[in-house]
């Protein structure tokens, strides 16, 4: 669907972006995680034309956004739906002129517009709104608004530039929730942009973080979560939990959902015969699935065995490193 | 005459048709002014610098235009373009020898004031504008133009407030009004009655304006 080759950009003499490349699949939600200024909005920005690139190629449904033309390349943000931070509605206007706003600019009749509007806010559920002024709502039902808007053009993606981090968590977790309805209702690809882990990890299937202007880490959400990469931890500003640092601590994951894991920490102790310390663990959901995480203390001897367990339990492990002392692996 | 005798008779002989003459060329001045500034406005927030169709050189010839009239004192300019007020409306005293000057000048002064409350309209409202695929245009009027109408009205008042005294300024070099009254039949002729009536009505115009401009301003907030 997107297709991003060694993307570079700079502005004025500061590279932001130093050749990203990665592919966004039809009908999934894609996010991109990184810490403010590394260049993940002008990365997403490229993707509808807001911003133009220097080197390198991005492409959408095989169209080299570069390439297009000024009355080209307003169709083919028709495609591109887009949200804000900052919401971005008109403040003066109501809620349905609002809404209305891009079906006027394409000069759709007024019965199409009316049945539209109507249409979306059952969506975005707030039918009752439809008179408000834009400036009279909360945060998360002008983001509500928003979304209704960029979904007025019936677009095949939809952009979120750091859609919920200027809301509470309780309209995050009520928007993340809704562009995963919109997600799999309408089969439209979502591409999230943001700072905020919780939100990735909630409804994303695929993620990069960028730090730098370049892609330091990519993949499953729920396995680049377990990796830990270098990135990941810089974005999370967390070492984690502190460790002992004597031993080897060992961290597994595996999904609650999994009946013969249940008594698995207990099933480890038997068959190592040792008395582990567990020294940490938590649960995280990944996209409506739960998945456990167990950081046990072992001594070096024992590690081997308990990784070879756990590989023939099926259930992914990693050494971790001890406290602020050298990495073992 | 009793004093209230002479403010009835100054009143009915000088000030009210004064008054007349300054809300006339106020009037014009302002609606002139307001019409070309809107458009001069468009054009500047639109090939700004930060504008959606950024034209370096064209701006930078409206601009300079915009400082140049904005540069001249009122008073000097109504002077210094008297040949060309005698050229197109053939004289250079009266209410239309002064309304052209002064449109002039309230040109430049709205489309400066007009420009720089449209470029304060949000930039990422504009983005999002964008994405969903509006011309420039369709912009300017339905987001810029739309979020600035009550920075308009602030603007349209501050212009009015500003000309009700220009035309005093333009009634001492033969555009008439109140101004001229003041100066002519008030100061000159040691006629205190008239002076401060005028100045008195002045007050009271400036002040009705302002009122009318901040309520119009909260109407439409």
């Amino acid at each position: 669907m997107i297709a991003v080759q060694n993307l570079t950009k700079s502005f004025r003499n500061v590279q932001v972006l130093k050749g990203v490349s990665m592919e966004i699949q039809t009908g999934e939600i894609f996010g991109i995680a990184g810490r403010s200024g590394v260049g993940k909005s002008t990365l997403l920005r490229c993707m509808n034309g807001l911003e133009t690139y220097d080197a390198g190629s991005l492409q959408v449904d095989g169209v080299e956004v570069k390439d297009l033309k000024e009355k080209e390349l307003r169709l083919f943000r028709k495609n591109m739906g887009m949200i804000f931070q900052s919401f971005s509605l008109i403040t003066r206007a109501t809620v349905y002129q609002n809404i209305a706003y891009p079906m006027r600019c394409w000069h759709y009749d007024k019965q199409t517009i009316d049945a539209k509007v109507k249409e979306l806010l059952q969506v975005v559920g707030m039918p009752e709104k439809i008179n408000s002024r834009a400036s009279e709502l909360s945060g998360g039902q002008k983001q509500r608004v928003a979304i209704a808007r960029a979904l007025a053009m019936d677009p095949k993606v939809l952009l979120c530039d750091e859609a919920t981090s200027a809301l509470d968590p309780k309209s995050t977790l009520a928007i993340t929730e809704l562009l995963r309805e919109i997600n799999q209702k309408l089969g439209i690809t979502v591409v999230v942009v943001t700072h905020e882990m919780d939100v990735i990890r909630r409804i994303c299937d695929r993620m990069v973080v960028i730090e730098d202007g370049q892609i330091q880490a990519s993949g499953g959400v729920e396995e680049v979560f377990e990796e830990r990469p270098e990135a990941l931890t810089n974005l999370l500003g967390t070492q984690g939990p502190p460790l002992p640092k004597e031993g080897i601590n060992l961290e597994f994951f595996y999904s609650t959902e999994q009946n013969e894991l249940e008594n698995l920490v207990a099933d480890l102790m038997r068959t190592l015969e040792f008395q582990m310390k567990i020294v940490g663990g938590g649960m995280e959901e990944y996209k409506g699935k739960t998945v456990c995480s167990m950081i046990v203390n072992l001594p070096q001897n024992l590690t081997e065995k308990a990784c070879a367990y756990l590989t023939q339990r099926g259930v992914r492990w990693r050494l971790m490193c001890r406290g602020e002392e050298d990495k073992v692996q | 005459m009793t004093f209230w005798e002479s403010v009835v008779y100054y009143g009915q002989r000088l000030i009210a048709p004064a008054v007349l003459v300054t809300l006339q060329i106020v009037f014009f001045t302002i609606l002139i002014g307001f019409v070309l500034g809107f458009a001069l406005a468009i054009l500047l927030t639109l090939y700004g610098p930060n504008g959606l169709n950024h034209k370096r050189k064209v701006y930078g010839v409206l601009n300079f235009l915009v400082n140049t009239v904005r540069s001249f004192p009122i008073l000097i300019l109504i002077v210094a373009i008297s040949p060309l007020t005698r050229m197109i409306v053939g004289t250079t005293i009266g209410v239309k020898a002064v309304i052209l000057p002064l449109s002039i000048t309230a040109t430049a002064f709205i489309a400066r004031l007009l420009e720089s409350s449209f470029i304060k309209v949000d930039k990422q409202l504009i983005e999002a504008a964008k994405s969903l695929g509006a011309t420039n245009m369709q912009i300017m009027w339905g987001v810029i133009i739309k979020e600035s109408v009550p920075a308009i009205f602030s603007v349209l008042t501050m212009a009015t407030v500003n000309y009700i005294a220009a035309t005093t300024i333009a009634g001492a070099v033969g555009g008439g009004g109140l101004g001229a009254v003041a100066l002519t039949y008030g100061y000159q002729s040691f006629n205190d009655t008239v002076l401060y009536m005028a100045v008195l009505v002045m007050f009271l115009l400036v002040n009705v304006t302002q009122y009318l401009g901040d309520w119009l301003y909260k109407k439409f907030l």
